[in-house]
Parts: C-alpha cells; sequence; structure tokens
C-alpha cells in the first residue's frame, strides 16, 4: 500500500497546504477591510485617528443640511447627543435621509470634515441601526436626547 | 373566531409533528413495525394542520381582519391583493410559518416517494424531520404566534413595509425557503444513515435528487433575491455581501460542493464521511442563516423581518440541532470507510479539490459575515466588513474550480487518461484566448479592462469544455443514450457557470453609473448614450401617489427607451424609490430619482449604462434548471423495496461509460 500511502499523504499535504493559504489570506483581508464605526465624540476624541478609512454614526441636526446649487455636493451635520462633526457627501442621498434620522457615513476626515463616500439610512420608519444604538446609549442617557421618532412625518 | 382557528391548528400540528418524530424513530430503534408505520400518517396530517394555519392567516390578510396583530402591522386597506398574499411571509412570525409550511411541502413528498425505500430507513427520515418540525412549531407556539390578538380592532392597518411590495419579492422568499429547507431532506437522509449504521452508500442515491432539487431552488431563490435587491433598492449593484445575503448564499456554496461530493460516494463510495459531514454542515448553515435574518444581530440593509426577542431560543435551537447531529457524526462516522482507490489524476481529485474550495469560500463568507457579530461581543470594536474583503478572496478561491471545471467530466473516475486531458486543455485554452479574447475585446468597445478580459476569457474557457464533453457525448454514444437527464443537468449547471462568469465579470468592468443634477430639458451623455430629462409629474397607485420622472434615452439620434422612474409615497409615510429599467440581454438602461433640488424643477438622478447585467441572472436559472433536469434521470428512481444494498448498484452508468471510452480509445 505503499503508493496508495504516499498518494494519501500527497492529498493531505495539499489540503492543508490550500487551508493555510486560504486562512492567511482571509486574515490579511480582514485586517484590510475592517471599517470601525465610531461616533462624533469618538472621532474628536482622536479614537479614529488611527484609521483612514471609517464609520462615523450619528443624528442628521435639524436644519443642518444645505444642498448645492449646481451640483450634487451636500454638507450636513450629524450629531450623538454629545457633540456635531460636520459631513460633506456629493451623490444622492438614501430615501430615508432626512433630519431627526440616524444615519451610517462611510468615509474619511479631512480638515475637520468628514468626508463621505457612501451614507446609509434604513429603509425602514422605526429603523435604528443596533451598533448606533449603543454607541449613543451613553450620550442619550447623559442628556436627555430623545430617540429618533418612530414615525416619519411625510 | 377564524383565527383561534389557526392557533389551534398550529398547536394540533406541533402534537403531530412530535409524534411523527418520536414514534418511527422509537419503532425503528426498537424494531416495532407498528410505530413505524406511523410516519407517514403524522407527516399528512401534520401537513393538513400546517396547510389549514397558513390558509387561515392568508385569509385574515385577504379580509384585512385588524384584530389580528400580524395582520394590522403588515397590511392595510389599500394595500393590492396581491401584495396582501405576499404580505403573508412579510415579517417576523408569518415568514416563520412559511418556513414551516415549506418543510411540511418537503416532508409529503418524502412521505409519498419514500414508499419503495425500507420501511425502518424512510422511518428514521420522516421523523428526523419532525424533529426539526417540532423545533420550529415549538418556537413559533411559544414565542412569535402569528394569530395574537390587537384589540380593540384598529379600522386600518399600518402597511406592508414598501421594499415588499415587488413581484420580486412575492417569489424570492418561497423559492429560497424551498432550497434552505429542501436541505432538511438531504441532512435527514444523513441522520437516518447514521442512526441506522446503514453506512454503505446507497442511501446516497435516494438523497441526491432531493439535493438537487434543493440547490436548484436555492440558486432560484438567490437569482430571485439579486434580481429584487437590483430592481427594487435602486443601487443598481447585484449583489453586496450583505450579510442576509451571505446567509443564503453560504448553504449555496456547500450545497454546490454536497451534491458533487454525493456523486462521489454514489458512484465510487468514496467520501462517505465527508459527503455526511456536508450534509449537516448544508442544513446548519440553512438554520444558521434563518437564525441570523430572523435574530436581529445583524445590521443589514435589509434586514426586515426580525425581531431580536427570538433570537435566543433559536440559537438553543441552532445548538441542539448543530451539536446534536455532529455529536452524532462523531460517534458514528469513523467506522464508515471504503470506496475504491482513486489515483491523483483522476475524477474524485478534481472534485475534493472543487468541493475544498467551495468549503473554504463558505468558510471565508461565514468568518467575513460573523466577524462584526463576534468582534461586539468580545468588545474589540464595532466594525463590519465590507465587498473589498468578500469580492477578491472569493474570486482567488473560486479560480481553481473554473480552472478545472472543462476537465471534470472528461476525468474518469479512478484514474484518468492524462492525454485526454492535454487535448481538451489545448482546445480550451485556444478557444479561451481567441473566443474569449475577442468576446471581452467586442463587448467593451475595444477597451477591455483586466476584469473585462477576464470575464470574456473564463467563460469562454468554461464554455469550451461544456461543448467538447457534449461533443464527445454526441459522437461517441449511440441517439436516445447520449444525455441521460444527470449528464445534461451537469452540462446545463456549467453551462451556467460560464453564463454567469460572462455577466459578473463583464458587467462590473463596464457598468458606468453617474448622479447628476439635471434640469427639465438637459441632457446627461453616459457613453453612446444621451439621458434627456423631461421634468416630473405626479402620478397616483393604488396606495401611494408619486413623483414621476420621464428620461429619454437616446443612442445616436435614435430614440432607444423612455423611462418612467418615481419616488413613491406609500400611504404609511415611507418613502420608497423605484427605479426604471429598460432591459436587455446585452445592456440595461437604469434611471433612479433621487430629490428634488430647488425651485427650477431640477432633479438629483442616478443614471446607469449596465451591458450584460443578465446574464448574471440568466447564468444563475441555468444552474437551478441543471438541478431541476437531474430529477428526471431514471437512475433517481428507486426500484427495489427492503432488498440488501448492492455496493455496485450505481455503477451502471460509469461502466457503460467506460465500455464506451474503450470503444473510442
Amino acid at each position: 500500500m505503499r503508493p496508495l500511502r504516499r498518494r494519501r499523504i500527497i492529498l493531505v499535504a495539499l489540503i492543508l497546504g490550500a487551508v493555510a493559504l486560504a486562512t492567511s489570506a482571509m486574515v490579511y483581508g480582514l485586517s484590510q477591510n475592517m471599517n470601525y464605526l465610531f461616533t462624533p465624540s469618538q472621532v474628536l476624541a482622536g479614537r479614529a485617528s488611527h484609521y483612514r478609512s471609517f464609520r462615523l454614526g450619528g443624528m442628521v441636526v435639524d436644519g443642518s443640511i444645505r444642498h448645492d446649487q449646481h451640483s450634487l455636493l451636500v454638507d450636513f451635520t450629524v450629531t450623538d447627543g454629545d457633540h456635531t462633526m460636520p459631513v460633506q457627501y456629493t451623490g444622492i442621498l438614501p430615501d430615508l435621509f432626512r433630519a431627526g434620522q440616524a444615519v451610517i457615513a462611510t468615509g474619511r476626515m479631512h480638515d475637520g470634515v468628514f468626508v463621505a463616500s457612501e451614507v446609509l439610512a434604513k429603509h425602514d420608519a422605526t429603523y435604528m441601526p443596533r451598533e448606533l444604538k449603543q454607541a449613543m446609549a451613553q450620550a442619550h442617557a447623559k442628556h436627555h436626547v430623545e430617540l429618533p421618532a418612530a414615525e416619519v412625518t411625510p | 373566531m377564524i383565527p383561534e382557528l389557526g392557533q389551534m391548528a398550529l398547536i394540533l400540528a406541533l402534537l403531530l409533528a412530535a409524534v411523527q418524530a418520536v414514534f418511527p424513530l422509537l419503532g425503528a430503534w426498537r424494531g416495532s413495525p407498528a410505530l413505524i408505520r406511523m410516519a407517514r400518517p403524522a407527516a399528512a396530517g401534520q401537513f393538513v394542520f400546517v396547510a389549514l394555519a397558513y390558509a387561515v392567516l392568508t385569509h385574515a390578510f385577504l379580509v384585512n381582519d385588524f384584530s389580528v396583530a400580524y395582520v394590522a402591522q403588515n397590511s392595510n386597506l389599500t394595500l393590492p391583493w396581491y401584495y396582501r398574499l405576499s404580505a403573508v411571509w412579510g415579517a417576523h412570525s408569518g415568514s416563520l410559518l412559511l418556513w414551516v409550511m415549506i418543510l411540511n411541502f418537503w416532508t409529503l413528498a418524502v412521505a409519498i416517494f419514500s414508499r419503495r425505500l425500507p420501511e425502518v430507513f424512510a422511518a428514521r427520515v420522516l421523523g428526523v424531520m419532525g424533529l426539526v418540525s417540532v423545533g420550529f412549531l415549538a418556537f413559533m407556539v411559544i414565542t412569535s404566534n402569528p394569530f395574537l390578538r390587537l384589540l380593540p380592532a384598529p379600522a386600518n392597518g399600518m402597511d406592508l413595509n414598501p421594499v415588499l411590495q415587488d413581484p420580486g419579492l412575492v417569489i424570492h422568499p418561497p423559492m429560497l425557503y424551498m432550497g434552505y429547507v429542501g436541505f432538511s431532506v438531504a441532512f435527514a437522509f444523513a441522520i437516518a444513515a447514521l442512526l441506522g449504521g446503514a453506512l454503505d452508500d446507497i442511501w446516497v442515491r435516494w438523497a441526491r435528487p432531493w439535493t438537487n432539487a434543493a440547490f436548484g431552488f436555492l440558486s432560484a431563490g438567490i437569482v430571485m433575491g439579486s434580481w429584487w435587491s437590483y430592481a427594487e433598492l435602486g443601487w443598481g449593484g447585484w449583489w453586496f455581501w450583505d450579510p442576509v445575503e451571505n446567509a443564503s448564499f453560504m448553504p449555496w456554496l456547500v450545497g454546490a460542493a454536497l451534491i458533487h461530493a454525493q456523486a462521489v460516494t454514489e458512484k465510487r463510495g468514496g467520501l462517505r464521511a465527508w459527503t455526511l459531514l456536508l450534509s449537516i454542515f448544508a442544513f446548519s448553515l440553512s438554520l444558521l442563516g434563518t437564525f441570523l435574518v430572523r435574530s436581529g444581530l445583524l445590521t443589514s440593509v435589509h434586514a426586515f423581518a426580525s425581531d431580536p426577542r427570538q433570537g435566543a431560543y433559536l440559537l438553543i435551537l441552532l445548538a441542539i440541532a448543530i451539536g446534536g447531529s455532529l455529536l452524532l457524526y462523531a460517534l458514528r462516522a469513523p467506522k464508515v470507510v471504503g470506496g475504491k482507490p482513486f489515483a491523483l489524476a483522476s475524477r474524485e481529485t478534481l472534485i475534493v479539490i472543487g468541493n475544498l474550495m467551495f468549503v473554504v469560500s463558505g468558510a471565508m463568507v461565514l468568518i467575513g459575515t460573523l466577524y462584526p457579530i463576534i468582534g461586539d461581543a468580545l468588545h474589540l470594536g464595532r466594525v463590519s466588513i465590507g465587498p473589498p474583503y468578500f469580492g477578491p478572496l472569493f474570486i482567488v478561491m473560486m479560480a481553481p474550480i473554473v480552472l478545472l471545471l472543462p476537465f471534470g467530466p472528461f476525468a474518469r473516475w479512478g484514474r484518468a487518461d492524462l492525454r485526454e486531458w492535454k487535448r481538451v486543455g489545448i482546445i480550451s485554452a485556444l478557444a479561451a484566448i481567441f473566443g474569449g479574447g475577442l468576446f471581452a475585446w467586442a463587448a467593451s468597445g475595444g477597451m477591455p479592462t483586466w476584469q473585462a478580459w477576464l470575464g470574456g476569457i473564463s467563460s469562454a474557457w468554461v464554455f469550451a469544455g461544456v461543448a467538447q464533453y457534449a461533443w464527445m457525448r454526441w459522437t461517441t454514444v449511440r441517439a436516445g443514450r447520449r444525455y441521460p437527464a444527470e449528464l445534461a443537468g451537469m452540462l446545463l449547471g456549467h453551462f451556467g457557470v460560464g453564463v454567469f462568469l460572462a455577466g459578473a465579470l463583464l458587467t462590473n468592468s463596464l457598468s458606468v453609473e453617474r448622479d447628476v443634477r439635471l434640469a427639465p430639458g438637459q441632457s446627461a451623455q453616459i457613453g453612446s448614450y444621451s439621458y434627456q430629462f423631461d421634468g416630473v409629474i405626479d402620478v397616483r397607485g393604488p396606495n401611494w401617489i408619486a413623483h414621476q420622472g420621464t428620461v429619454v434615452v437616446s443612442q445616436d439620434g435614435h430614440k432607444v427607451a423612455v423611462l418612467h422612474p418615481q419616488k413613491r409615497e406609500y400611504s404609511g409615510g415611507i418613502v420608497q424609490t423605484k427605479a426604471a429599467v429598460s432591459a436587455g440581454l446585452f445592456r440595461d438602461l437604469y434611471v433612479a430619482l433621487g430629490e428634488g433640488l430647488g425651485t427650477h424643477g431640477a432633479w438629483a438622478l442616478r443614471l446607469y449604462d449596465k451591458p450584460f447585467v443578465r446574464w448574471v441572472w440568466l447564468g444563475g436559472l441555468f444552474i437551478a434548471l441543471g438541478g431541476f433536469v437531474t430529477l428526471l434521470d431514471r437512475r433517481f428512481r428507486v426500484r427495489v423495496r427492503n432488498a440488501a444494498p448492492d455496493a455496485d448498484a450505481g455503477g451502471e452508468q460509469t461502466s457503460t461509460l467506460r465500455k464506451l471510452r474503450e470503444a473510442d480509445a
């Protein structure tokens, strides 16, 4: 059974090699593509300074949305109840984007402004991202900030 | 009174499921024919009562019985009747009812088509399916009763989530669940084989058609979901590596491995333990998928039907099912050895490599999906893992499969003919370089990116392999026996892989997407297409009012399409974008309305030119079709009843093939 055993060993070695390769690729991929979520307070405290790209979560401040007159540039401010952070985005905002709504923006800091490449608001009026809810819970407790309205008025 | 009938029916179904689970298994263990014979009547009875419960809930939706809390939350008076039918599975408890309903479909089918199996084996299969049913019915009865009353009844209900008010969503969940739950049959067969200790390969032949059917449904369900998110969510993408998508994709990957491993076990007796393990994994991942989507653990763009309170119960159910079956596997599986030996260059080796890549990529998706949850639980920070992790790794892991695909059908069991491989490889390579290169060059208007090259070349490589094998059968086998259903299904599925490769890589590489601001009368140019915006008017539907834009698309001065994208506001107050798509085999033109800007009637518009995007779904549908076609194979019709399993019973087709090959050589 020598040849059979040798073949088995080759096969097992191949499998182990492939698994090892795949595992290292996965670990590398994970380490390169983790996007952390921070609130404005955490960003201002320097928690996000190690990350080139991260996600910013918060509620859109009333009256802060300003559309540019000639392009799709839009500025708004998000808050976690403690601190605020200006956000800049070029493109089309999601259907449920409006003042008082929780949003998560992906992007990077540039001169004190968060330049977003993607803005997400949930396709459900009562929705609040779970992770954002937890991140904001402290601020709410401290300042008695009201949670986003459950029903969206048109 | 009627909703209470539904509740009663559910409780009765639970009791019958318990009967179906306990007595046949007991009977099979103690050797009591009386107990064994209880399996089929119990299964039939359970089906009747689950169907009754389902009908009652549907009735409550149709007659707008808002005293049922679930109906009040997910429907209202203006909702069209067809969406009231699909609203039954629009949220948590109803979708669980659909799950159980479909489990009962499969159980009933097994009960009917297993009459020729050994009674003891069939009893064990039905018993295991009964156990699964007990878990889910108890879950519904205890924690998420869809018939809960809301008194006093409101005059009108809220609304079905507008995202779900789409034809795609009428078909997608039942299809997907048919696939998910269909793996419970393969699972039940594997568990029955482990329980009985009848660990020869005969059970695999019985399990194969069920697995293929489930795989076909799952493929079709995923295609529907992808198409829906493309048409409905207004982002123009067809796959986002979103956790909910991943939840359905993991069982698919393992399922793809399973149907190939089953072929090895059935025909050669090899990989027995591996096939058992994959059967357990495929269903476990289906359960995990259900758990992930229903528990609300995930932050997903479309995790709507979730209820966090039920997460704990589902987790326990999951632990029992997976833990129990793996324990049984650990106790019994080491006794399973054997199978015919195979050389390094053989069909078995190719299938092992393919299996490995499918399972590893399934693990990759699993880790990427679960990492944010585990990281959060261990206080490692709140992270999300995006498409840049999944996409490249998936391409790398699928590359060996695509590379080996043309050789697979040509490779003989046991020992392959390397000269044949060489010929197939050379022809496929020539076809890939010249045919595929030309295809990529023409498709991208003379300027292919690396992804377009890859799309053209890889799809031509696969097509060439499929065509050569079909040609070989045509020239060497006499008419009528050339393409038995199992082989035809394999060819269709592999052909689908080629179509998918072309679609996915070409559309990702050639799509043009632009967000623009247009005033009425202005136009924007995308590639050779000119999109002219003709303003927005108000329109009214059954339960929504909408701003409807008009966009005229023309090419070289000729009008190609007039598109009417909408921004709807549903009666529940939710705003929903309805993209307008002009679909074509070679390109989709796609327009979505953004928001109104300023006072001059200007709007933000999202414009796309998406070549070959239909091929993505077309490929998936071919794969699904391949799964269904194999069901017609005569070999899968069980002929013997209670006969001693014949070790070489699966060899019929293989040996014919071998004879033919010998004649050919």
